[in-house]
């Protein structure tokens, strides 16, 4: 087959983080069949770190931690309390005020530890940028951001984000969708996030005698944003009664479960009793399993595979993607069962997915993953996690349910903080190397001859660098 | 401190001054005595327009070549005189304080020995020290601290170097170890860098061209409102340079390596550069862009003088570019790149107080390639002639590993007082 370095340097662009130095020639023979070849690697979008705690394990951690802290501030307050009388009896006259208790001086220029939620974040983040930095193309881990965002939960509202991204998230990647969203609506991250911890059948014991309801939004979310689509086959009806059929999913608190806390646990105390229609079709109380079987059907349905292809096409492709493509993905997630490895295939596959044309602006991660490729540089993890923040995808905080937008308007705003982070991670690393160089490793033929032109005029190596990563066809993809 | 003590100088020692008879017996120590010399230098990267900073007002060919853009001694902004022949752009009265105070001396038509017009490579072998770019990893000011001649006072050795920014200039980079400090906030994106990719945008990418030009809009109504651009902590601020923020930047960074380099136990060598003179459009010598980089490098170099404090005395900054500009301006108000330009020395050390320069005139024919100012100086004569008298590295040092097979460019003598 002859070379197509230019098919290379899009396909890496496109589908992947972006070109490492010498990623263009080593997929240059069958671009395609490079991406295929991902989805074929054994473990392909697992991440293998025994150091990172399970999720529930980490939710435990934090929650001795904060136990912890709190009682030593209410110990060092107790003792504060007991001791300032002595200042206040000696001094006397308008001095009193500013007397001092006998406490010990604050111990100057020590760094504080990091806390370990932050840490734990940290670590969780740290893997998950060293397996996109890392992969030869990123095709799986472009795909798992994918649904991570497509399932997103927020880390502000739980310590587990990191660890349900790795649970319910990766597995299922390259396997069926109604497994990942059974993974992913069972998911304690996602339980906390969407409240369904606290929701409560009307009817239930507990609902009963704690005079205590329904929580909706899980049940709305799935149907409107993680399956169905907004304005498609359900109403209101059908989201009380999934949400009454979800009562009883929620997680083990770690107060009274020291080895299990954090944990999923169906509480058929909780659980609301009796049938429930959705969307026409009956569910027989079946305690889990009535919640379950709506997934699974909800995983089937035609409007579940239309929303999720589209997505994926809006996503890789364009704001609009080309309505033959969407088709095929729909009708691809349809006939093998929502087998996602399969739509992926067919989206490398559909003619469409390789215009030449470079549309998309690529997210900020993204494009912070993909200049450190260029770089051949991993990255200091905190100035990555701010960087992501300061471009307006802080990690794992998206700003609804609905997951960071696709569409090229909401990006275009930030371009000036781009150039902002581009100059300043130039400026800290563009003297030790050689523009062309990084332009040949990361653009190759991609590079427009106005490019090339603006990056030799340049007055100095970093100003060359941050035009090349300032360049449309850097930015864009 | 040697106040008293009546240091010979190098000039004299060429010149066979007879007051040198009894020092002349141990030269090495007479000169190294009590002194303990410090040397920042000082990269500009972007190639200064030499012309415009120090002007050849006496030269008849001078506003015939760059007529109302040329410094001239009348007129609503005049230059600042030197020398008769040569006149001081007006953006830097302190760098006229110092020339008028003997603490400045000015190298025209210099240059390096390279003579394409790339950039990288130029500043390549501006701060390697060698003759052709891409020949070493290494910068001349980094070897010259290991050459130094180990003396009872002079004791250079052991310490490190010292580099601003978040990597090493080339020029300090190398065997001798390097204390690196950066800003705690790096300077802001240029107007100038914010221009350039404006203008790539504009010619490939309209989308992305709008987005950032309303970016640049918005910067220039906070500036003008005097709305604080400095970021918060994790609020992304608007934040497109301004020469303030040059300003700023410069100032911090010279004067910590004053600050540094000013320490009793500091490093003696040090390094860092400025950006932002590649003045193609609208260059600007007195009103616009060129003089207010000059009037931040003028304000940086008051800087350095306060907070070397006594040790002022004992230091020399040089400042240098990797080539000049066009001798005419160009299609843009601007120049483009050139060849020779100027170094700036500056410091309580030196004899300074005068403009050294085999003026090669600017007669169409005089002209390099009939475009830019002829060099008549190689910059590594000046550069060998201070670290030689002023850091006491021996002249085989300074012909071999420091400036490679440079042994036809004799140091320039008598730059130190």
């Amino acid at each position: 087959m002859a070379l197509d370095p230019k098919e290379a340097a899009l396909a890496l662009h496109r589908f992947g983080f972006g070109p490492r130095s010498g990623s263009i020639a080593a997929i240059a023979a069958d671009p395609r069949g490079a991406l295929l070849a991902e989805l074929e690697r054994p473990n392909a979008g697992q991440i293998l770190n025994p150091d990172l705690p399970t999720s529930a394990a980490a939710n435990r951690a934090v929650f001795e931690y904060n136990a912890e802290r709190a009682a030593n501030d209410k110990r060092e307050r107790l003792r504060r309390e007991a001791a300032p009388q002595v200042a206040v009896l000696n001094a006397g006259g308008d001095t009193a005020m500013e007397a001092k208790p006998d406490a010990p001086p604050p111990t100057a220029a020590q760094p504080e530890a990091v806390p370990l939620p932050r840490q734990l974040f940290r670590n969780e983040a740290r893997a998950r940028f060293d397996a996109a930095i890392n992969a030869e193309i990123g095709l799986v881990e472009r795909l798992v951001w994918f649904w991570s965002n497509h399932f997103c939960v927020n880390a502000d509202a739980t310590v587990m984000a990191g660890g349900y991204e790795r649970e319910a998230i990766r597995p299922h990647v390259l396997g069926r969708f109604k497994d990942m969203l059974l993974a992913a609506e069972g998911h304690p991250a996602m339980l906390v996030y969407l409240n369904n911890e606290q929701s409560i059948g009307p009817d239930s014991v507990a609902g009963i005698n704690r005079d205590r309801g329904l929580n909706e939004n899980l049940a709305r979310e799935i149907l409107e944003l993680h399956t169905l689509g907004v304005r498609t086959v359900y109403g209101q009806v059908d989201v009380t009664s999934f949400a009454k059929i979800l009562t009883g999913w929620t997680i083990l608190p770690p107060l009274t479960n020291p080895d299990h806390g954090g944990e999923f646990v169906f509480l058929r105390r909780a659980h609301e009793p009796g049938p429930q229609t959705v969307i026409g079709n009956a569910y027989a109380d079946s305690g889990v399993e009535q919640g379950r079987a709506v997934l699974a059907d909800l995983a089937q349905h035609p409007a579940t595979a239309k929303h999720v292809a589209t997505k994926l096409a809006r996503h890789f492709m364009a704001d609009d993607p080309p309505e033959t493509l969407v088709d095929g993905l729909t009708q691809r997630f349809l006939d093998t069962d929502g087998d996602l490895k399969e739509v992926a295939a067919a989206l490398i596959s559909a003619p469409e997915a390789w215009a030449p044309e470079q549309t998309k602006i690529k997210r900020p991660g993204e494009w912070i993953v993909a200049m450190l490729r260029a770089t051949g540089i991993s990255g200091d993890i905190v100035r990555i996690i701010r960087g992501q923040a300061l471009l307006g995808e802080p990690l794992w905080r998206p700003p609804a349910p609905k997951g960071f937008s696709d569409d090229n308007a909401a990006w275009l705003d930030g371009l000036g903080q781009r150039l902002d982070l581009a100059n300043t991670f130039a400026q800290r690393v563009g003297p030790g190397l050689d523009p062309e160089t990084v332009a040949d490793a990361a653009l190759g033929p991609l590079a427009s001859a106005e490019t090339r032109r603006a990056m030799a005029g340049a007055e100095t190596k970093p100003q060359a660098l941050t035009l090349l990563l300032m360049a449309p066809e850097f930015q864009r993809r | 401190m040697p106040q008293a003590y009546q240091v010979p100088t190098r000039r004299e020692l060429l010149l066979g001054s007879t007051a040198l008879a009894a020092a002349a017996f141990v030269p090495g120590r007479a000169r190294a005595e009590g002194r303990d010399p410090r040397l920042l230098t000082i990269v500009l990267r972007g190639a200064v327009d030499g012309l415009a900073v120090v002007a050849p007002v006496g030269d008849p060919n001078w506003t015939k070549l760059r007529g109302d853009k040329a410094l001239a001694l009348d007129g609503a902004t005049p230059a600042l005189p030197l020398d008769g022949f040569f006149a001081l752009n007006p953006a830097m009265p302190n760098l006229h304080r110092l020339y008028r105070a003997g603490q400045a001396t000015i190298v025209h038509a210099v240059a390096t020995p390279y003579r394409e017009r790339s950039h990288f490579d130029g500043q390549d072998v501006l701060e390697s020290g060698y003759a052709k770019p891409g020949a070493a990893d290494s910068g001349w000011l980094n070897r010259a601290a290991v050459a130094i001649e180990p003396s009872e006072r002079t004791d250079l050795r052991p310490r490190p170097g010292f580099a601003v920014g978040p990597i090493a200039p080339l020029v300090m980079r190398g065997p001798a170890p390097v204390l690196s400090w950066a800003p705690p906030r790096l300077p802001p994106v240029s107007d100038e860098t914010t221009m350039r990719v404006l203008d790539l945008y504009r010619h490939t990418d309209p989308a992305l061209a709008r987005a950032l030009e309303e970016r640049i809009g918005l910067a220039a109504i906070a500036r003008a409102g005097g709305i604080a651009s400095e970021p918060g902590e994790d609020l992304p601020a608007v934040q497109i340079g301004g020469i303030e923020q040059v300003r700023k930047y410069y100032a911090e960074a010279a004067g910590a390596a004053a600050k540094f380099l000013a320490q009793a136990e500091g490093p003696r060598v040090g390094a860092l550069a400025l950006d932002g003179w590649d003045t193609h459009v609208n260059e600007g010598a007195v009103k616009g862009r060129l003089g207010n980089l000059l009037g931040a490098l003028d304000g940086a170099i008051a800087g350095v003088e306060t907070n070397m404090g006594e040790a002022w005395r004992e230091t020399v900054v040089v400042i240098v570019t990797e080539f000049g500009r066009t001798a005419r301006i160009n299609g843009n108000d601007g120049t483009d790149h050139g060849t020779a330009t100027i170094a700036m020395l500056l410091g309580g050390a030196l004899q300074g107080g005068r403009v050294v320069a085999d003026w090669p005139g600017l007669n169409e024919s005089d002209l390099y390639e009939g475009r830019d100012l002829r060099p008549t100086t190689d910059l590594r004569a000046v550069l060998k002639g201070l670290l030689g008298d002023h850091l006491q590295v021996a002249d085989r040092a300074l012909a071999t590993s420091v400036f490679p097979d440079s042994g036809a460019v004799r140091p320039m003598p008598g730059l130190l007082a």
